[in-house]
């Protein structure tokens, strides 16, 4: 379970003295700190009956979930093609679970670019569960690009590590 | 010849006035830069000093630029701090080409006059003299404005001393990492963090007026575009869309941005968003990665990369819809174009023989220049006055940020506390 700490902090309203020119307006004035997102409650009473909620299959953590790719490529390899099976497999017998494809780039190059590649990456993941009959409505994409490494240095084992597509089970 | 320049650590600190600058600069030199003397300012008021040493701001701000070499206070001759007392001979003997005297006078408990006189010693004059109130909030900013008067009446080119930059920092915090988008002076005092999360921040843009930051959060494990005004704090999202919504960039009158959007199919393209009314106009279709949209400063075209030829290139499209057209040419990879808002020069991302450097592309000879020397250079950005640039490198696996003039002959490193900073953008002009 991520939390997500944010705060906005206003600048010095010496730095916009002066400044005449009409802005957009605030639609939405906000508070300046925000709350968590994705917390969710844990206690468990012994009295009171809480509402449930469904289990993780816990063959899912068996299964891989990081498929890495070559450097410039959004195809999956042959020896993940199987692993991207099972999770078509495990889907389509249990429509309920909902799965987020985590797209990631290496850090070379422009960073909204690798945003685009790790996106790629994430969308040839979901078309190859789809064709295996998974639904849409089960699967999200999203692409961190180079913003999230899963190693910080630049060799090119590094870099092997980041091109990847993460499979989360959000339920 | 080249005259290599070097500054340490500890003189740009003591010459800042300052001992927690966020961002310390190291010059790498230029051709001779100019003498001039920057005379040790009069004060009058209560205290023993004045509130700032503006002396020191504006030779930190001269000495930064690459061309001008202020002299210690050690080898003047005289003191002066007013234009009446300037003996120009013994500046002369010195050997500077211009003095600036001045003086600080406190009127108010919070209230001070900030005066200079800028002369030029070969031809016995007074170039420029300018007198304005300010407070102990302010008088950084007025020193700041004091040097730009300067710079621009010695260069002839506008001095963007008193602007600011915005950057992203990522350093760990225990088990997260934590992202800050930080606004600064350019010279890296006066830092403020504006917002700070646990999930990644990028791509943050000015607003034309400097009064808002758009950017892009990934909070909830989702991309959305967020504007943000500074003054208050308060932002509001104006994208949220399934899949990517990214590379925010405003047009020239602040109505609109530039995004791109993903989608659920995860096919990139470009879209302008109108601010207020929130309405999309899709401006690319094509199956290819279309991203980091620009708008020129004429906000006639919308520049930005495309990988529709195979590597990424920089093309352009009418900003109200049209057929794009192929910008570049030169070498297998071109991204995050970003225009001199004088609209001549174009600088990108480059691939220079497996190096990711960034490039001037001069638009109207076509020609690239290659101004920067690392391995993993990104994100440039022109100051307001479209000389020098600002960009990420990387040093010790940490990303720091550099300078470089447009003509790729004057490069600072900009060292920071802040682990690894990223994604600069310089502000446009401040208005009075």
């Amino acid at each position: 379970m991520s939390y997500l700490k944010l705060l906005t902090v206003g600048l010095t309203a010496a730095f916009l003295a002066g400044c005449s020119q009409p802005t957009i307006p605030d639609p939405e004035p906000s508070d300046t700190t925000y709350g968590d997102s994705g917390a969710s409650t844990d206690a468990m009473g012994d009295g009171d009956l809480g509402a449930g909620e469904y289990i993780e299959d816990p063959s899912a953590g068996e299964l891989g979930m990081v498929i890495y790719f070559d450097f410039d490529s959004s195809e999956v390899r042959p020896q993940d093609q199987d692993l991207v099976s099972r999770h078509a497999l495990q889907l389509g017998e249990n429509t309920r679970l909902r799965v987020r494809l985590e797209g990631h780039a290496d850090e070379r190059g422009s960073r909204e670019y690798n945003i685009g590649l790790g996106e790629r990456r994430s969308q040839a993941v979901r078309q190859l569960l789809m064709i295996q009959g998974v639904s849409a409505s089960q699967i999200s994409t999203v692409s961190f690009g180079e913003e999230r490494p899963a190693a910080f240095g630049s060799s090119e084992m590094d870099y092997a590590q980041n091109r990847r597509v993460e499979i989360r089970y959000t339920n | 010849m080249r005259n290599k320049l070097k500054l340490s650590l500890a003189i740009l600190v003591l010459a800042a006035g300052s001992s927690n600058a966020e961002l310390v600069i190291d010059v790498q030199g230029v051709a001779q830069p100019t003498p001039v003397a920057i005379v040790p300012f009069g004060w009058q008021g209560s205290g023993v000093e004045m509130p700032l040493d503006v002396a020191a701001v504006i030779t930190s701000d001269l000495r930064r630029s690459g061309r001008f070499e202020p002299i210690p206070e050690s080898k003047m001759l005289q003191k002066p701090t007013s234009g009446a007392d300037v003996d120009f001979k013994d500046w002369s003997f010195v050997g500077v080409e211009a003095v600036v005297v001045g003086s600080v006078v406190q009127t108010g408990e919070n209230a001070y006059t900030l005066q200079f006189q800028l002369f030029d010693v070969f031809g016995r004059k007074q170039l420029v003299g300018y007198r304005m109130p300010t407070s102990r909030g302010t008088m950084r900013e007025a020193a700041h404005r004091a040097a730009d008067m300067i710079y621009e009446k010695l260069t002839g080119i506008k001095g963007v001393f008193g602007t600011k930059v915005a950057y992203i920092t990522a350093a760990q915090q225990g088990q997260k990492r934590l992202y800050s988008l930080v606004v600064s002076d350019q010279d890296g005092e006066n830092e403020h963090t504006i917002m700070e999360s646990n999930d990644p921040i990028m791509s943050p843009a000015w607003s034309p007026d400097s009064r808002q930051l758009a950017y892009v959060s990934f909070e909830g494990n989702r991309s959305s575009i967020f504007v943000q005004t500074l003054r208050t704090g308060n932002r509001f999202k104006v994208s949220s869309k399934p899949g990517i919504n990214g590379a925010p960039s405003f047009s020239p009158d602040g109505r609109k941005l530039v995004v791109t959007l993903g989608g659920t199919e995860g096919n990139l393209d470009i879209y302008t968003l109108d601010i207020t009314s929130r309405q999309l106009q899709q401006l690319t279709t094509h199956r290819a990665i279309d991203t980091e949209g620009t708008w020129s400063p004429d906000g006639r075209y919308i520049y930005f990369t495309s990988d529709r030829a195979g590597g990424p290139q920089i093309y352009r499209i009418p900003a109200t819809g049209g057929t794009p057209e192929r910008i570049t040419f030169e070498g297998s990879y071109n991204a995050r174009p970003r225009l001199s808002p004088d609209g001549t020069r174009l600088a990108v991302v480059h691939n220079d023989r497996g190096n990711y450097r960034v490039a001037v592309m001069n638009l109207a000879r076509k020609d690239i220049l290659i101004v920067s020397g690392g391995q993993q250079d990104e994100s440039p950005s022109f100051a307001p006055n479209s000389d020098i640039l600002i960009y990420a490198t990387r040093q010790g696996g940490n990303g720091v940020l550099e300078t470089v003039s447009a003509d790729g002959l004057i490069r600072q490193k900009m060292a920071s506390g802040r682990g690894d900073v990223r994604e600069p953008v310089w502000s446009p002009f401040p208005r009075f």
